[in-house]
């Protein structure tokens, strides 16, 4: 009882044109009742808290939202497991380890092997491609270009991922295919005691070109997003490694590489999504053979993305349930990659929380 | 191990925007000297001129000469890197890499200068944190994030690391500012102690910091914003803060100034 009119007396005392202190020193007292709007700070009763309001609101949205991500997930599982059990049931052969792909025979023969070996070998070779020049060009643009030129050439690269990959296969198909089979013939001619060089053709649909477009592809996603956590790097700590009598490149190796490291894990990661999945473009570009081979200049390769986009329009009930089956092979992959890299990133959490 | 310092008639230019004007003065070796003035006025300028550490910004250079040991700082011939490695520098944020343990801050200099083998580094980084005072503190945890330690800490791991290069002189830009004034006594001894090794110019806001720790100050002040900075008066910090011969020292220093 002590508290609260001793308060509002003081906040009140204002409103009267009478500064607290000479109001409390006149003894001039001022009843709780006398006033009628309380102030900013408080006064009176403490204030009831509110039960809907914008508060509980958002936190039902953002609540509901992070569970919609989980029903999602599941329900892509259940789908994907419903539909391919039963196909794999029905396969004569191992599902893992046979070489060919008859689903729709009245004796379904099929197995995983071929497809899954070329999607991640595609999505390799993509990726020993495109990161090596994707943080290259990120760290032109973010350390070593000058402003000016910076700015646009970042948007070009940005405009180059919005290109559709249908456009991307179209031009690897017609356009690209011509440079990469003479590339493949010279290969083959001089580095032809190299295994993946060698055969003796034809060249040209293979999945070297299959791995460069997508190489295409996926650099404008690495490069965009190692160039955002480039241009991160504290500029003290940039600062702290000149000082120390670095030149730009050790600068770069000291600092601004290790701090950026996780997020390039990320782009990298995020990289190697977009190839796995990767349908269209290598459905265009690549020979479609069932056969598991290191070669890369000869016609051949497929993968799982590619071959549901080839096949699904002639598949019947076995048919479409074993392409789910490798549908769901891939998700599996993608899943394997991903933890992958947050294991990576997790080992050395300690040093980015402290860093923060 | 120290070297002397010779500014004369140094103006240092951002652009257009000039943001010295005619600095002259000589720091001995084995010193500590002290510049003090307003905010804007220069002296973090001045300061990074020395190392060079201001042509990090587009379009900086400088008017006047600059010598250590009457070596030209600012001769073509000169490699950058070798003159930051000369003269080493301390900032006012303590700047460990975040992505590097105690010990590989301590010894990131050294390795950027190619020094390989480890008992060479296990010696240097002892050494430097036993000079930087924070040796008892860490020796236990040398495999730690460097960025995991105290405000104070992380400082004189910067010290240890800008001293682990040997460098000749030790440039400090306001290394106290972002310090609790327990830390900043452990680096005010600390300078006392390295001052028999290094020439040390600090930067310093706090002018009972700066009488504590130098032999030397310089007072710098700008007329009004935009005009470049001027020295106004260079003494041995005793006269400067007993009896001093510019109006504008007195006035700043018994804080009559603006």
């Amino acid at each position: 009882m002590g508290d609260n009119p001793s308060r509002s007396e003081n906040a009140t005392a204002g409103d009267l044109g009478v500064t607290g202190r000479h109001a409390r020193g006149a003894g001039t007292g001022v009843s709780p009742s006398s006033y009628e709007e309380p102030p900013f700070g408080g006064g009176g009763a403490l204030p009831k808290k509110t039960r809907f309001g914008m508060e509980a609101g958002f936190k039902g949205l953002s609540v509901a939202a992070g569970a919609m991500v989980l029903v999602i997930i599941v329900a892509i599982a259940v789908f994907l497991i419903s539909k391919a059990v039963p196909a794999i049931n029905a396969d004569t052969e191992n599902f893992l380890t046979f070489n060919q792909w008859f689903p729709n025979e009245t004796q379904p023969r099929f197995g995983i092997a071929v497809l899954a070996f070329g999607t991640v070998l595609t999505s390799i070779i993509a990726l020993l491609v495109a990161v090596p020049i994707a943080l290259g060009i990120a760290l032109f643009l973010s350390h070593y270009a000058p402003k000016r030129l910076a700015t646009p050439l970042g948007f070009v690269i940005d405009l180059l991922a919005a290109v559709p990959s249908v456009v991307f296969g179209l031009w690897g198909r017609d356009v690209f295919m011509e440079p990469v089979r003479n590339f493949s013939a010279w290969l083959n001619e001089y580095f032809g005691w190299i295994p993946i060089f060698g055969g003796d053709g034809p060249f040209g649909r293979s999945v070297l070109l299959g791995s460069l477009v997508l190489a295409i592809m996926v650099l404008p996603i690495v490069t965009s997003l190692s160039r955002e956590v480039f241009m991160q790097t504290p500029g003290m700590n940039e600062e702290a490694a000149l000082a120390l009598g670095a030149t730009k490149w050790e600068m770069v190796r000291t600092a601004v590489l290790p701090y950026g490291k996780p997020g390039v894990i990320a782009a990298v990661m995020l990289g190697l999504g977009r190839a796995l999945g990767e349908t269209i473009a290598l459905a265009l570009t690549l020979g479609v053979v069932f056969n598991i081979s290191f070669n890369i200049i000869e016609n051949g390769g497929n993968s799982i993305a590619a071959n549901i986009a080839n096949a699904f329009g002639e598949a019947n009930e076995t048919g479409r349930g074993a392409l789910i089956a490798s549908g769901l092979v891939l998700f599996a992959i993608t899943l394997v990659v991903n933890m992958a890299a947050r294991a990576i990133i997790y080992r050395r959490r300690e040093f980015r929380d402290s860093a923060a | 191990m120290a070297k002397r310092i010779e500014a004369s008639n140094v103006s240092s230019y951002y652009g257009s925007f000039k943001a010295i004007d005619s600095v002259s003065m000589v720091v001995e070796p084995k010193t500590i000297t002290a510049l003090i003035g307003p905010s804007g006025c220069g002296k973090s300028t001045f300061l990074r001129s020395i190392n060079r550490m201001h042509e990090v910004l587009p379009n900086a250079r400088i008017e006047g000469s600059l010598t250590i040991d009457d070596q030209n700082i600012y001769d073509p011939d000169v490699d950058v890197t070798a003159v930051r490695r000369l003269i080493g520098m301390v900032f006012q944020r303590p700047n460990p890499f975040p992505t590097m343990s105690i010990y590989e801050n301590v010894v990131a200099g050294l390795k950027l200068n190619g020094v390989k083998k480890k008992s060479v580094l296990d010696d240097a980084a002892e050494q430097s944190l036993k000079s930087a005072n924070l040796w008892n503190e860490v020796k236990d945890r040398l495999g730690r994030p460097g960025a995991g330690l105290s405000g104070g800490q992380q400082q004189r791991l910067c010290i240890a690391r800008t001293i682990a290069v040997e460098p000749q002189v030790v440039l400090m830009d306001e290394p106290c500012s972002a310090l609790d004034p327990i830390s900043t006594l452990a680096i005010e001894d600390l300078m006392f102690k390295l001052k028999d090794r290094f020439t040390i110019i600090i930067v310093t806001h706090n002018m009972q910091q700066a009488a504590r720790v130098s032999d030397k100050t310089g007072f710098f002040s700008i007329d009004k914003t935009g005009d470049p900075g001027r020295l106004i008066e260079y003494d041995d910090t005793q006269k400067i803060f007993s009896n001093p011969t510019e109006k504008k020292t007195e006035d700043y220093i018994t804080g009559r100034f603006g």
